[in-house]
């Protein structure tokens, strides 16, 4: 019936094991460690050439003290911009489709920028909760607002990465099974939906990259509020 | 003229019919060599593919196709009721 449209979010068992942990982890096997040569292979110049313009993007707003979450923010960027582009294959599983997943990475994450923010300098990171030059009657109702927006934070993060993705996935799967059902009937219509098909392709691909790098920077700027 | 070998050391191609299950019996088991057997494989891939002076796409390419054909294998099972369905 209509359930197989979403079983391709299903978490993919062989015999009953797990093989969600394998998605997760076949991403390093695309990234080889760096040699110490001077001039290495083509594919580690690109990845260096890639994460080195990733991580001037992400930390030049931040000070110094901020420079200790590069690795975390570079490496969340890489594994999630690996992990959305591989779902693009077919009969490929996403774990970033999953809401476990995204949450458990949105959460601790924004839990851990607002507690260093709490803890290093709390006036000023309470202080964020009232912008600046608000005419007074509206300061209550604007600190309850500051306060849902604060706490709503790791919600929107997960479920943005989470709807976004999901979305993407059942739409083209929505458009390719138009397409082959139309074919014997009028094919003129389908070659219009596959034309269709081949831009959402093109947009999915944009989505996935775009995603991933919101997720770090909303977290990078969260991070500048507080560090 | 090939020096004579140990049955544990030989490569698989030099090992005869006859001698393989006693070269299988010998193989390491143990999980450090099981790990090492992953890690000789990804380096020969590796260094055959990809750490070359003008490696290409092919290299990616390939580790990704395998990727798909995984995938495949590892749905079947749930794909298979969906191929002779009407309405998806």
């Amino acid at each position: 019936m209509n359930l197989s449209f979403f079983d391709q979010f299903m978490s993919p068992s062989l015999l009953g094991i797990p093989l969600v942990l394998i998605s997760m982890l076949f991403p390093t096997l695309l990234f080889p460690s760096p040699n110490n040569r001077w001039i290495s292979n083509r594919y580690s110049t690109i990845q260096l050439w890639f994460l080195n313009l990733t991580t001037k993007q992400l930390l030049t707003p931040l000070n110094k003290k901020g420079h200790k979450w590069a690795l975390i923010l570079t490496s969340l960027m890489t594994f999630l911009l690996t992990i959305n582009l591989l779902g693009l294959l077919p009969y490929t599983f996403t774990p970033t489709t999953q809401l476990s997943m995204n949450m458990a990475l949105a959460f601790p994450l924004w839990l851990a920028t607002l507690l260093t923010g709490l803890r290093n300098q709390p006036s000023a990171s309470l202080g964020h909760l009232l912008p600046e030059g608000t005419p007074t009657p509206l300061i209550p109702a604007l600190i309850l607002i500051e306060t849902t927006s604060l706490l709503i934070r790791p919600l929107a993060l997960g479920v943005r990465l989470t709807a976004n993705l999901t979305a993407g996935h059942l739409l083209i799967q929505l458009i390719s099974t138009a397409t082959t059902t139309l074919l014997p009937i009028m094919p003129m219509v389908s070659i219009l939906t596959v034309i269709i098909l081949l831009l959402l392709t093109i947009l999915e691909v944009a989505v996935a990259m775009i995603q991933a790098y919101v997720f770090v920077l909303l977290l990078s700027l969260y991070l500048q509020e507080n560090i | 003229l090939p020096r004579a070998v140990l049955l544990k050391d030989m490569k698989l191609m030099d090992v005869k019919l006859g001698q393989l299950p006693s070269w299988v019996a010998m193989r390491d088991f143990t999980p450090g060599g099981i790990a090492g057997a992953f890690r000789r494989g990804y380096d020969r891939y590796y260094n055959k593919y990809i750490n070359v002076k003008k490696g290409g796409l092919g290299g990616i390419s390939m580790v990704l196709a395998g990727y798909v054909v995984l995938s495949y294998i590892w749905s079947y099972s749930h794909i298979k009721h969906d191929r002779r369905r009407k309405y998806h």
